[in-house]
């Protein structure tokens, strides 16, 4: 018989080495998928993991994991917030897709004024523009005590058809031919999100992501504030007796998160993406509730979750493209990925007994 | 714009700058992004039978690779450099939603060349081609026109671009012509691929009378739902659909992407290589028509494969004036036809359709 | 019978088939969320369904054999689901999440080579005459078997939640597991099994898209409709009969946009398309403010882990 018994606290060693045997374990199990497939599996687990960051151009795809991490990372690290304090904002893909809709709606507004200022707006408008979606669930828990998880998930197929509804209709791109989308803002440079250096993939929603970690870290960990969070989290009557008023957490944590997933999608409309269409949304909000599980809800475990989740986007095209392995192996393995550091995680928090468990 | 004049200018700049390949015994690697999975049966699956036939055409000559189910958006513009990076000098970017990654990828990689699939922007190194599916809609009309008993033809729509609100004016001009009584009726599913909406929009319409389901998604369902009513005509669309021969499916409108594919990289090893628009048709193979089956009387089919030699010869446009628009504003006078700029970007019904086109 | 050059018999039987697959699923999830479980791989267990159905169904021959293997597959992701959430307490959001990922590329990579095959046809129920009369024929006499079958399972689930011992055993694990366990109940057990029926579900709501609604097998072919069940089970507040007026609604809507297009109607279709969920959430607001100060219309425990501290 093997039992479970909670630690008292998570055990540091095995938090460090659990994802470490995930990945081993992925690459097993992967490993073998990849050989029934009728591919190396050795050459396969090496593009998926190693020539990202090693291989030839990796100089390009260490820009690229970057950029594709970066929107993960901001959402996570405001997710991470709300989680810890025990308050389930599942709905960041809808708070993405608002604030982008706004910022870019500013932009759009403005064309074809070239100002420093605009810039600066679209910001403004697309953490306020998350920030009052995810303030729509905060709003009623509060006063009605309604589920904020189910609320903001409905809110991500709101959010979802006002994007289809912006992308034919009103931000359409007049000069368009007819087609869906609104003007790239790539090509407009007082609204453009640019790589900063070139060849390092980084922009400004990179730079917000690094600065969102470490303003997440300094709040968790280093400020009062985070200490009544993650005793909310841990301990909801007790944190009462210490002061913590649930309101204003519900309003904080939503409304954190919100405004982080809004700028998400501001610097992913201004950037990388440019442009409002259909499909604009490509599930940054849902891979970022991963992603903040994956680092266990710590800044720095974010960073690194964020970064590998990337990596498996970019080497996954690597391997699809190199040895012919389907998308949907991929997808597979990314799947098998998720399920080994989820699982092992239980080595952290529990210790494991085999033989009869004392009552 | 004018694409035509465009093109000469391009191409004539582009096959100066164009050199002979180094060495013949180096294969040619060409480069595939689709939006879908090769298994969508539809337009993902038609573009990778391009590919297979270049294989097949120069064998050793060429190696070929594909990267399946890439969003449009950054996703697409990285996909798009890994395949630069890999060393492809020809990238065929199946969808139009890559048009800007691979505008801003093909400026990076002077020395590579791209195909993009329904786009209009064009560079030295970036030649784009479609089809003129609005032909094999002329076909479909006349068929759809002489078989309607109801008098009503349904359409089931995708998106409202240039391309589909083509493909209705023609099916409805070309049904009227035969049959002056006939009402068309268009649901706008948009989606390009939804099997369940997909048939709920055909049995949606076979509710309201119709007898002719046309297609411009690429699911079956539309032809099961056909099938299940029974006395109700289909056509196939991307793909041939023959599985649902010879009732409902009674001809099809296939996507042909081999003949362009094999030529440009026919192109390509010869070194002759140049940027343009290509806008082919029945003439050029592009567009295909399926096998008129059974179901559709001799004579029927006699007329249908006349228009269809007809237009192949260039002695027929589908749309020859005197048109009007929906609002009877004139469009076209007697004996004129559109240019393909014109045409390219269609945003209006032709008169006697009388829904009314979303905004 | 028309409204409005809408043909409201035809409608109503349009919509009860297809509503089917998300009538399904969604009471699988009722059952799963009742024992306290919130497992967001709907989507992820009805495309194994649709894929594991279609495969079995081609092979044999039968539907019935393709409906119980895609039940099957359905179960067999969520035990999945089951041993990472139950046994080694993982976060259920996260997994949920990732079991739709799973899903989607598993069923896609046993999948190929079934693009293109018609299934065996899926037969409907012999009624003889009753499916002549006016009005009633149509609505409820016209269907496959599946169909009724699904209409029977909300039946029964609802006695099941509202009438059975072990229904108020399930109920009590989702609503308090720490009480359920002091009871002497067995928690984990209870939410496994409520997990696999739900996967059942899911997978037959899969198969029913994949063998009947569609039919056809390509990648990705749910589209979505695991996420709409979850919204369902949200609407019909955690109740069997009012899952079945959610299907009908979500499944309803997309029917009637579709159908008021069809009758020459301009409508704003993403505006429509929204309103279900927007009903959802208002709906959601009134139940918690009728709620107050009393018992929550979500099971308490929806969503915790539970683990037996000695």
């Amino acid at each position: 018989m093997i039992t479970l018994i909670k630690r008292p606290t998570p055990s540091r060693g095995w938090s460090y080495t659990t994802p470490i045997i995930a990945v081993l374990a992925t690459m097993i199990a992967g490993g073998l998928m990849f050989a029934a497939l009728g591919k190396d599996p050795a050459q396969a687990i090496r593009m998926i993991f190693w020539d990202p960051l090693f291989g030839p151009n990796a100089a390009y795809f260490r820009g690229q994991l970057l950029v594709k991490a970066g929107p993960l990372i901001l959402i996570a690290s405001g997710l991470a917030v709300g989680f810890r304090a025990g308050i389930w904002n599942i709905g960041a893909e809808g708070q993405y897709i608002i604030g982008a809709i706004c910022g870019a709606s500013v932009a759009l507004a403005a064309y074809p004024a070239e100002s420093h200022l605009l810039f600066p707006a679209m910001i403004v408008a697309g953490a306020l523009g998350g920030w009052l979606w995810g303030m729509i669930p905060a709003v009623l828990k509060v006063l009605f005590n309604t589920s904020e998880i189910l609320v903001s998930l409905m809110l991500v197929y709101v959010a979802q058809n006002l994007l289809a509804y912006a992308a034919f209709g009103p931000l359409k791109n007049p000069q368009g031919f007819g087609f869906p989308g609104s003007r790239n803002l790539q090509q407009y440079p007082s609204a453009h999100n640019p790589e900063l250096i070139a060849g390092t993939g980084a922009h400004w929603g990179v730079l917000a992501a690094l600065v969102a970690v470490i303003g997440a870290y300094i709040l968790m960990h280093r400020h009062i504030a985070g200490f009544r969070i993650r005793v909310a989290g841990e301990a909801p009557r007790a944190a009462r007796f210490a002061g913590v008023v649930p309101a204003r957490l519900v309003m904080f944590c939503l409304g954190l998160s919100g405004a982080l997933a809004g700028l998400a999608g501001l610097f992913e409309v201004s950037g990388p993406s440019g442009q409002i269409t259909d499909g604009f949304n490509a599930g940054y909000g849902f891979t970022a509730i991963i992603v903040a599980f994956l680092g266990r809800l710590h800044p720095l475990g974010i960073l690194l979750a964020g970064l590998l989740m990337a990596l498996t986007y970019i080497g996954g095209d690597m391997a699809q493209m190199m040895l012919g392995l389907p998308g949907a192996a991929i997808q597979v393995f990314q799947g098998m990925l998720l399920f080994f550091l989820l699982g092992f995680d239980v080595l952290t928090n529990y210790r494991i007994r085999i033989g009869r468990a004392r009552a | 714009m004018n694409r035509r004049s465009f093109l000469t200018t391009t191409a004539a700049l582009a096959l100066a700058a164009t050199s002979l390949p180094a060495f013949a015994e180096e294969p040619l690697k060409v480069g595939f992004i689709y939006v879908g999975p090769v298994g969508d049966m539809g337009w993902s699956y038609q573009h990778d039978q391009g590919r297979q036939a270049i294989e097949a055409e120069y064998g050793d000559k060429v190696a070929t690779t594909f990267i399946e189910s890439v969003p449009e958006g950054p996703d697409a513009e990285r996909v798009l450099t890994q395949l630069a990076l890999e060393g492809n000098k020809l990238i065929f970017a199946t969808s139009f939603g890559y048009m800007d990654a691979v505008m801003n990828v093909a400026a990076k990689f002077p020395d590579v060349k791209f195909e993009h699939a329904t786009g209009y922007k064009t560079a030295d190194n970036v030649a784009v081609y479609d089809a003129k599916f609005f032909q094999g809609r002329a076909i479909q009309g006349t068929i759809a026109g002489r078989m309607t008993k109801s008098n009503k033809i349904g359409y089931i729509a995708s998106f409202p671009i240039p391309e589909v609100i083509q493909g209705i004016n023609s099916a409805y001009l070309h049904a009227k012509k035969v049959n002056p009584d006939v009402e068309m009726k268009v649901v706008w599913a948009y989606t390009w691929f939804d099997p369940a909406k997909e048939a709920d929009a055909a049995a949606a319409l076979i509710a309201e009378g119709v007898d002719v389901v046309m297609q411009h998604t690429d699911s079956t369902a539309p032809q099961a739902k056909a099938q299940e009513a029974g006395n109700v005509i289909t056509f196939g669309q991307a793909s041939d659909m023959s599985a649902f021969a010879p009732m409902p499916r009674v001809s099809s409108t296939i996507d042909n992407w081999a003949p362009y594919y094999v030529q440009r990289v026919g192109a390509m090893l010869d070194g002759t290589w140049g940027s343009g628009a290509t806008w082919g048709g029945i003439d050029t193979g592009m567009v295909e028509i399926g096998e008129i089956s059974s179901a559709v009387p001799e004579e029927v089919k006699a007329e249908a494969l006349a228009l269809k030699d007809a237009i192949a010869a260039g002695t027929y446009h589908p749309f020859t004036g005197p048109l009007n628009k929906q609002d009877g504003s004139a469009w076209l006078a007697e004996g004129e036809t559109p240019d393909d700029g014109a045409l390219a970007g269609m945003n209006f019904y032709v008169e006697g359709i009388t829904a009314e086109l979303p905004k | 019978m028309t409204l409005g050059g809408i043909d409201i018999i035809v409608l109503t039987a349009t919509l009860m088939a297809a509503s089917t697959p998300v009538l399904l699923a969604a009471t699988g999830e009722l059952i799963a969320e009742k024992a306290g479980v919130l497992n967001l791989g709907v989507e992820g267990m009805m495309i194994m369904g649709a894929m594991a159905g279609f495969a079995v169904a081609v092979t044999t021959g039968s539907p019935v054999a393709g409906f119980l293997a895609g039940a099957v597959a359905g179960a067999l992701m969520a035990l999945l689901f089951a041993v990472l959430t139950q046994v080694l307490l993982s976060n259920q959001t996260a997994t949920g999440l990732a079991l739709t990922l799973f899903g989607l590329g598993l069923s896609a990579l046993f999948g190929k080579g079934y693009e293109g095959v018609r299934p065996p046809s899926t037969g409907k129920v012999p009624f003889g005459p009753l499916s002549e009369i006016p009005v009633i024929g149509p609505v409820l006499f016209s269907h496959d078997w599946v169909v009724y079958a699904s209409l029977i399972l909300v039946a029964v689930t609802w006695a099941f939640l509202r009438f059975t011992r072990a229904g108020l055993i399930l109920r009590a694990v989702g609503e308090s597991h720490d009480a359920a366990h002091a009871l002497g109940y067995r928690v984990i057990a209870v939410r496994i099994a409520a997990l696999a029926f739900g996967g059942a579900l899911a997978g037959l709501g899969g198969a029913y898209l994949s063998l009947v609604r569609v039919p056809q097998w390509t990648e990705g072919m749910t589209a979505g409709a695991g996420w709409i069940a979850l919204a369902i089970v949200v609407f019909a507040s955690w109740r069997a009969e009012r899952v079945l007026i959610g299907a009908y609604l979500f499944g309803g809507i997309t029917a009637l946009q579709l159908q008021l297009q069809a009758a020459g109607y301009a409508i704003p279709v993403h505006l429509l398309s929204m309103a279900p969920y927007v009903i959802t959430i208002v709906v959601l607001v009134i139940l918690s403010a009728i709620h107050r100060h009393g018992a929550q219309a979500a099971p308490a425990d929806l969503g915790r882990s539970f683990h037996a501290s000695a």
